[in-house]
């Protein structure tokens, strides 16, 4: 499968990342390498192997329900470049 | 099956449902910030929360807990093996950019749920699947003039998204759906239901088609609050489906609002490429693994839900279905009414429950559990009606009185004297006062006119404020009315 302009600029749409003709071209070019390659890895037959998750063997760890962090507005907010106190201020999205 | 008839025919509405319940837990998903409703904002944030680089999340065992037992209470298939997916989309109260959630492989599976119909038929509808998944922040538009804020409070709170077969034909049967649900949810203890909160939340998926036909296009009403604005939306949106499709137009897929202010569904723009989620394996999230004997220690743990108590007590009580289904809709009404039940005429005891009581509990606005009245006391007002000490008409003040100073039934039938009067030389002393009083009328009567009857019960009744003992004023009267 070979990906156009037309897709890359989609992709960047959905992505919000600013792309230029230019750039679209070249980047058109390198993902269609990459799927071409997804594309050859296909080719080993795979019938009746589990999907692997992970390389280490390894279980996914679970957290006791208890209260352990947050009180910490102000550090959550410190990066805010628009703040207003005890929120984070965007512009107005309205339906 | 009910129709609506449009200009060209009739038309049949297909409603499927997916429900957003907030899990009850004390912190949130993947990270340990609490998820209490009401906090000042941005105090219950974690940096994972806040989508900070570098963070990663960790599952909260109790959350998974809580989907499974919701899954057994849904009769639904339990996946050993889940995976989350991050879901990619950009809006300002997601910090992260995506939101975890489970795409293919869900957590719980196809499963099956009653809904009660008035009248007391029911009709089953099919549960597609139930997954785990991040809340998001909250957007307050309404601070200032040209800014949103953003308090992220929610972001990262777990929430059951639990979605429905397209089974429901009406509006009805979409709110009955809803009703069942969230009490299946409230007995369980897995969310609180409260939808004017926000901890329950619907997605209305909506389409209309000819009796039997193919399916038709669908329109999905977003984040719909109560269950009454689930039905308006309903109505309205299949009606505005058969305008179109009558005037010649085709109904476009999109997403669509519903303005309770207006009673109307209108197109949400900003929606229209946003399914084009790009789902992906989230790569900080290994598959959640359960083992058989997890679930099983959970399934053995459950509460006797809705359903298998309603038919207990038509079958243990001899209640009818409707007055059973009443009883059951809140586990602490179910409770309630078992206590007052407990040795009495169970009959007696669910009509008290559902009558005075649940009609003075309604216009208090109180829970069940602050009411003035306890199961021991409306226990004790039966037991005094049961016994004759009080008549069935009087028991009704005796309520009330004990509704408004929290006295016990005997102690109030004491103060005021309402003690039945089974005295039966009393009672003739009555009647022969009645009958001197009304010698034309006792005259009557001895001619034919039974009719009088009535009369001299209530002249007695009167007489005895109430109290006499109705069965012993009837058997007398008539004895000495025939002379």
């Amino acid at each position: 499968m070979a990906i156009d302009s037309q897709t890359v600029a989609h992709i960047a749409r959905l992505a919000r990342i600013k792309v230029t003709d230019e750039e679209k071209a070249a980047l058109a070019g390198e993902l269609s390498t990459i799927l071409q390659w997804i594309e050859q890895l296909d080719e080993v037959d795979t019938a009746g192997v589990e999907p692997v998750a992970s390389v280490v063997d390894a279980v996914l760890p679970w957290r006791a329900d208890v209260v352990s962090d947050g009180g910490q507005a102000e550090k959550v907010l410190a990066n805010a470049p628009d703040g207003v106190p005890g929120f984070f201020a965007v512009p107005k999205v309205v339906e | 099956m009910s129709l609506i008839a449009g200009r060209t025919g009739d038309w049949e509405v297909v409603i499927g449902l997916e429900v957003h319940a907030q899990v009850v837990s004390n912190s949130k998903l993947f990270s340990g910030a609490a998820t209490e409703f009401g906090a000042e904002p941005n105090t219950q944030v974690s940096f994972v929360d806040a989508g900070m680089p570098g963070m990663l999340p960790v599952i909260n065992g109790v959350c998974v807990r809580q989907a499974v037992l919701t899954g057994l209470g849904l009769n639904a298939e339990i996946n050993l093996v889940s995976v989350f997916d991050r879901k990619n989309y950009f809006y300002a109260d997601l910090p992260a950019g995506y939101q975890i959630s489970q795409f293919t492989r869900p957590i719980v599976g196809k499963g099956t749920i009653v809904l009660d119909l008035p009248g007391g038929a029911t009709r089953e509808v099919g549960i597609t699947r139930l997954h785990l998944e991040q809340d998001a922040g909250k957007s307050l538009h309404d601070q200032h003039p040209t800014k949103s804020f953003i308090d992220l409070n929610r972001s990262g709170v777990a929430l059951m998204e639990i979605v429905s077969e397209p089974d429901m034909r009406t509006s009805e049967e979409a709110g009955a759906y809803l009703k069942k649900l969230r009490s299946i949810l409230r007995y369980l203890g897995t969310c609180d239901g409260n939808m004017e909160e926000g901890s329950m939340r619907c997605d209305c998926n909506v389409s209309v088609r000819r009796p039997g036909g193919e399916l038709g296009t669908r329109c999905e009403i977003k984040n719909v609050n109560s269950i009454r604005f689930v039905m308006l939306a309903i109505e309205y949106e299949a009606r505005r489906q058969i305008e179109i499709i009558e005037d010649g137009g085709t109904i476009r897929q999109e997403t669509r609002l519903f303005d309770s202010g207006r009673g109307e569904t209108r197109s949400m723009r900003s929606k229209e490429d946003a399914h084009d989620y790009r789902y992906f394996p989230d790569p900080d999230l290994l598959p959640l693994v359960l083992s058989p004997e997890f679930v099983a220690e959970i399934k053995a743990g459950m509460p006797e839900l809705p359903d298998p108590k309603k038919a207990r007590f038509v079958a243990e009580y001899g209640l009818s279905p409707y007055d059973a289904g009443v009883l059951v809709g809140e586990q602490e009404n179910a409770a309630f009414f078992e206590a007052v039940a407990r040795g009495r005429d169970a009959k007696l005891a669910a009509n008290w429950v559902t009558g005075d009581f649940f009609g003075f509990l309604n216009k208090s606005g109180r829970p069940i559990a602050e009411a003035p009245v306890s199961a021991e006391a409306l226990g004790g007002l039966i037991d005094l009606i049961r016994d004759g000490t009080i008549s069935g008409r009087l028991a009704k003040e005796v309520f009330e009185a004990m509704w408004e100073t929290g006295k016990p039934a005997a102690a109030i039938v004491e103060e005021r004297g309402l003690r039945q009067v089974s005295d039966t030389g009393a009672i003739e002393a009555s009647i022969d006062g009645v009958m001197a009083a009304n010698a034309d009328k006792v005259a009557e009567y001895r001619s034919g006119k039974d009719k009088l009857f009535g009369f001299f019960v209530g002249q007695v009744m009167k007489a005895t404020q109430g109290k006499a003992n109705p069965a012993l004023v009837n058997e007398i009267l008539k004895r000495k009315l025939a002379g």
